[in-house]
C-alpha cells in the first residue's frame, strides 16, 4: 500500500491516535492498514455505536472514523452523543451509504467530514489533514508522500 | 422489478468489484428466479426497508470467496478464516450502500440494515411481486452472484414523483 507523509500531532509530534468504529472486522482492518500508512496509531476499535461512546471516553482519540449502519446504535447517533459531551471531538463518518440526506444529517449532528466507501487512501488522507487542521502536521519524510 | 431499480445495483457491483479486485468485470448471466433461493457458497444478505422493500444477497462459491477476500485484504487468507465471511458481508455493504446512494438521488428513500451472513441452504421463496433477479458477474478470480428481490411500496410513490419533479424543475 502507498506510503504517505506521516501526519503527527502539532503539540507533541506524536502519531495521531484513531478510534475505528465499524461493525465489519474487515472494514476495521482495512482502515487500520490505511492509518498505518498515514503514520497514525489505532488507539482502539469498536463494532457498534454504544461501544464507540465508551471507547471514546476511555481513550480520548484525536480522530474517530465512524461507520453509519451498525447494530445497537447507528454511527450518526453515536457521533451526536460523543460531540454533546466532547464538542472538540473530530469525527469522520465513513460509510457506503453516501446520499445527501445522510451526509447532511451526519454533519448537522456533529461529524466533521464524510468519506464514502470504498475508501480511497488518498481521499481519507486529505480528509484527515483537513480535519486535524492546525493540530496536525504532515512531515515530509524522504521517499514518502503523494 | 423495474430496470430503474436494478441498474444502480449493477453499476455499484461493477465499480466496487473492479476497484477492489483491480480487474474489469462483466455480466456473464442474468435471470429471473421465482424458486426458493439456493445458496452457492459464502453469502451475505442485506434487507432494505422504505419506499422499496426486499433483500439483496451477494453469493460466492467458497473458493472464489477466499480469493476475493485475499485480494481485498492484500494478503492470502486461510480457507477457514472468519475474515473471508466478513469480507463478503462488507462487499455486500459496499455494493448495496453505493446503489442505495444512487437510488436515493433518484428520490427513493429507504433504510439499509446491516449485512448478515446467510447460512441456510435455502432462502425465502420469491413471490409474484418480489421476483428475484440473479446477476452473475464474471471477474478475473471467479463469479460473484447478486440476487435481488425488491418491490415498490406503492404508498410512497407520490412522494418520489414529487421529489423527481422537484429535481427536474431545478
Amino acid at each position: 500500500m502507498e506510503q504517505f507523509a506521516p501526519v503527527k500531532r502539532s503539540k507533541d509530534g506524536q502519531p495521531v491516535r484513531y478510534l475505528v468504529v465499524d461493525d465489519s472486522v474487515f472494514a476495521r482492518k482495512n482502515l487500520a492498514r490505511m492509518i498505518e500508512t498515514f503514520g497514525g496509531q489505532v488507539a482502539g476499535e469498536a463494532g457498534d455505536g454504544v461501544t464507540a461512546i465508551t471507547e471514546y471516553e476511555r481513550l480520548k482519540p484525536d480522530i474517530v472514523l465512524m461507520d453509519i449502519t451498525m447494530p445497537q446504535m447507528e454511527g450518526i447517533e453515536a457521533a451526536e452523543k460523543i460531540v454533546q459531551q466532547h464538542p472538540e471531538a473530530r469525527i469522520v463518518m465513513v460509510s457506503s451509504v453516501g446520499y445527501q440526506e445522510n451526509i447532511v444529517a451526519a454533519l448537522q449532528r456533529g461529524a466533521r467530514h464524510f468519506v464514502q466507501k470504498p475508501v480511497k487512501p488518498e481521499v481519507l488522507y486529505e480528509v484527515i489533514k483537513y480535519v486535524m487542521g492546525e493540530d496536525g502536521t504532515a512531515a515530509h519524510a524522504a521517499g514518502a508522500g503523494i | 422489478m423495474k430496470m430503474e431499480l436494478i441498474q444502480p445495483f449493477i453499476n455499484a457491483a461493477d465499480a466496487v468489484l473492479a476497484q477492489g479486485l483491480q480487474c474489469p468485470t462483466s455480466i456473464a448471466n442474468l435471470s429471473m428466479e421465482q424458486e426458493a433461493y439456493r445458496r452457492k457458497g459464502v453469502a451475505a444478505l442485506i434487507w432494505v426497508t422504505g419506499d422499496i422493500e426486499g433483500r439483496i444477497v451477494i453469493d460466492l462459491d467458497p473458493e472464489t470467496a477466499l480469493r476475493v477476500a485475499s485480494r481485498f485484504a492484500g494478503n492470502d487468507l486461510p480457507e477457514s478464516d472468519e475474515l473471508v465471511r466478513e469480507t463478503v458481508c462488507e462487499l455486500a455493504n459496499l455494493v448495496i450502500g453505493n446503489a442505495v446512494t444512487s437510488l436515493n438521488d433518484q428520490g427513493f428513500h429507504f433504510r439499509v440494515h446491516p449485512p448478515v451472513l446467510h447460512t441456510s441452504e435455502h432462502g425465502p421463496k420469491s413471490s409474484e411481486d418480489t421476483e428475484a433477479l440473479v446477476i452473475c458477474f464474471e471477474t478475473c478470480i471467479g463469479n460473484v452472484f447478486l440476487n435481488i428481490a425488491l418491490r415498490h411500496k406503492c404508498s410512497q410513490q407520490p412522494e418520489r414523483a414529487a421529489a423527481v419533479g422537484r429535481r427536474t424543475e431545478n
